[in-house]
């Protein structure tokens, strides 16, 4: 086994690259990775495109470091990693959507994001195609889903508008009876062309962006964002900004978390629980309006530090919940894990290996449900959480009941860590000016879903050339179609809402 | 459980008086509402949302209004599965190409009289997203809009305002 950064060394580096090195491979490297990728513990983080360039992202699994690598696309081609790292087959397809870059050897040749309908074609390629005004917008009916051949198999399609007050995307069953023999998803439903939109922009007017990739993460992509702005501009924020950071972060994931749970009794048909515990989510955010002047507390970190001191009113709102909640959830807790009609539903359903979580290099409840420990707060880490004691929940069952117990001990982690930031918070600035230099960057912040990853290169003059804001739905999609294998339709509501992988944050 | 059933007995429900219906939002109301889809609908009210695009963040507002502290359905408002069984379509996002035909038909399939509520900055005015070339833009852009609830995104107190004033317009009798 060799380590990820030793195994890429005598290429090019790229100068300003920071924190982690970029490497130029050519095309025999980039083979060459391949070929390593089969026996090396490598994890692809992430896959994006740029004009003529592809990306990508690895983790080494055992040292924990991290390195992109880079290819020149000679006519457009690169060779696909999809064979060696299954989570690239979805941002290949979405990379050859948007900036017609081929990925050789991918199987799949069907478009992802691109459902036929935007003006253009590779709109973010050096020459996007006008799309023909005559020519006909592509029917829903014109994507050839994976066949299911076999007696008494029938089709279930649902979406893109579901049911519920949630995101559209579009779910094809194959079942036979109720037992689902194949589900495929179908997603880009709600691409709002993020990636293009943030080009050329200043900074403050991309970190609005970056703030509206997912509005359930919002806190975690504009630490992302403002990691990665930070880090090319290898400036730092200061340590009071670091605290109420990570105060916002671990407020953001407990009303999540709180909202998850409640929403999956609510699909196993336990009103009560949901009940309070959107109750509780409910003084999360109105402490959080209190001390950071919004709900959701969207575009309050932004590129430097944070929008706004905590005032002394705010900290004893944020104090008051923290204080109230834990008994409270303790009890529903204990309802939860005391009513068998609720267990029965969830224990055993939705199921995923730990091979699978692996290969995807899925986090989030979805990969620490299912036996993979990583946490972008422990590795690689960043401020304040070295000098916070806290705990990652891992579990080894996969099922929908590991996610729900991941979610729980997340939030008596979470509610912990709000002590501590709370008790340990220094005093100083909050925000520091940013150099208008040219530079690139990256971050991994851990956000309630799992590792966010966001990469971005600036322009001298305080704008954002490219930017690539890789939410965790991205590796956690795919496993979704597994989990449901073998399981009857009925539970898929429920497993969806275990996953709770977001829309908006894999469409872009 | 059945300390917790009976500590919210005594302590009483959490649920907060109504907000005043928007006074904004009656005058735009005003002249949306003719008398015999009045006479129709009465004081009650069913929402059937589509996110056309969103961020994700609208519906978590809208959700919250579910929550014994809003506890919407007090007032008559449900919010239904299917377009069918709609009175009110509350929309959300910046309406993307790609969801512009789902958008257009599920108004088609919800029954007359109906109102659309555009819901977030991004539904009012295509909000940050404005301009891309994903995007066909504001809602009005897509089918016709009788109600803007601006927020980004709302609050779900704004969102009750908005939901109050159209129940408030609707519930009243014609004036002949
Ligand atoms: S208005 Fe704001 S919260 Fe709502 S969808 Fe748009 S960006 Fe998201």
């Amino acid at each position: 086994m060799a380590e990820l950064i030793q195994a890429l060394n005598g290429y090019p580096l790229v100068t300003r690259h920071r924190p982690w090195p970029r490497v130029e491979l050519d095309e025999h490297g980039w083979h060459g990775l391949i070929d390593r990728l089969k026996t090396e513990y490598w994890e692809l983080l992430a896959l994006w495109g740029e004009r003529e360039t592809v990306h990508a992202a690895l983790r080494d699994d055992g040292a924990g470091t991290i390195a992109v690598v880079s290819l020149a696309c000679r006519d457009g081609v690169f060779a696909s990693l999809s064979k060696v790292r299954p989570g690239a087959i979805r941002m290949e397809r979405a990379t050859r959507d948007l900036f017609g870059l081929t990925p050789e050897g991918l199987d799949d040749a069907r478009p992802w994001l691109d459902h036929g309908r935007w003006p253009m074609r590779r709109p973010l390629s050096r020459d996007p195609e006008p799309r023909a005004l005559d020519e006909p917008a592509a029917r829903a009916t014109d994507y050839p889903f994976l066949p299911v051949e076999g007696e008494g198999i029938h089709q279930i399609p649902v979406g893109p508008v579901h049911a519920g007050i949630i995101e559209p995307g579009h779910f094809r069953f194959h079942a036979n009876g109720e037992t689902v023999v194949r589900l495929e998803e179908r997603l880009g439903y709600v691409h709002k062309g993020i990636e293009k939109l943030i080009e050329g922009r200043p900074i403050a007017e991309a970190a609005k962006l970056a703030a509206r990739v997912s509005g359930d993460s919002t806190v975690a992509h504009s630490l992302a964002f403002s990691r990665a702005v930070e880090a090319a501009l290898g400036v730092s924020a200061p340590p009071r900004a670091d605290f109420l950071r990570a105060l916002m972060a671990e407020l953001e994931r407990i009303a999540n978390h709180l909202g998850d749970f409640g929403a999956i009794c609510n699909d196993a048909a336990f009103t009560m629980i949901q009940a309070w515990a959107s109750a509780m989510r409910e003084e999360i955010l109105r402490a959080a309006a209190e001390a950071f002047g919004h709900r959701l507390m969207m575009d309050c970190i932004v590129p430097g530090g944070v929008a706004r001191d905590l005032s002394g009113a705010g900290a004893a709102a944020i104090q008051r919940v923290v204080h109230e909640i834990p008994r409270r959830f303790d009890r529903l807790v204990a309802i939860y894990d005391a009513k068998p009609s609720l267990l029965d539903r969830t224990i055993g359903t939705g199921a995923i290996g730990g091979h699978l979580v692996h290969r995807f290099a899925a986090g989030g409840f979805v990969g620490r449900g299912a036996g993979r420990s990583y946490d972008a707060r422990q590795s690689p880490g960043y401020p304040p959480y070295g000098s916070l004691e806290f705990e990652v929940p891992v579990l080894p069952e996969g099922d929908v009941n590991a996610r729900v117990w991941i979610r729980i001990r997340e939030v008596r982690e979470s509610l912990r860590l709000i002590g501590q930031i709370l008790e340990r918070m220094p005093d100083g600035p909050v925000s520091v000016l940013l150099p208008a230099e040219a530079g690139e960057g990256a971050a991994l912040v851990e956000g309630f879903r799992g590792e966010i990853f966001t990469w971005v290169r600036l322009a001298a003059g305080g704008t954002v050339d490219r930017c690539f804001p890789r939410d965790p739905s991205w590796l956690q999609w795919p496993l979704l179609e597994a989990a449901i294998e073998g399981n009857i339709v009925a539970d898929f509501p429920l497993c969806n809402k275990s996953f709770n992988c977001s829309y908006s944050g894999h469409d872009l | 459980m059945w300390s917790l059933f009976a500590r919210s007995l005594l302590r009483g429900p959490l649920t907060e008086r109504a907000p005043k219906p928007d006074p904004d939002a009656l005058a735009e109301l005003a002249c949306a509402v003719d008398g015999a889809a009045r006479a129709r609908l009465g004081r009650s009210l069913s929402i059937r949302q589509v996110d056309a695009g969103s961020c994700n963040g609208c519906e978590l507002e809208i959700h919250a209004l579910n929550n014994p502290y809003y506890d919407i359905e007090r007032f008559g408002f449900r919010f239904v599965a299917s377009p069918r069984h709609a009175d009110v379509l509350l929309v959300t996002g910046p309406v993307t190409h790609n969801m512009a035909e789902a958008l257009v038909r599920t108004w088609r399939a919800t029954p007359d009289p109906k109102w659309v509520i555009a819901a977030g900055d991004c539904a009012c005015t295509g909000g940050v997203f404005a301009g891309s070339y994903a995007c066909v833009g504001p809602v009005a852009n897509a089918i016709p809009v009788d109600l803007h609830i601006k927020g980004c995104p709302p609050t779900p107190r704004a969102l009750l305002e908005g939901l109050l004033a159209l129940l408030e317009t609707a519930a009243k009798r014609p004036g002949r």
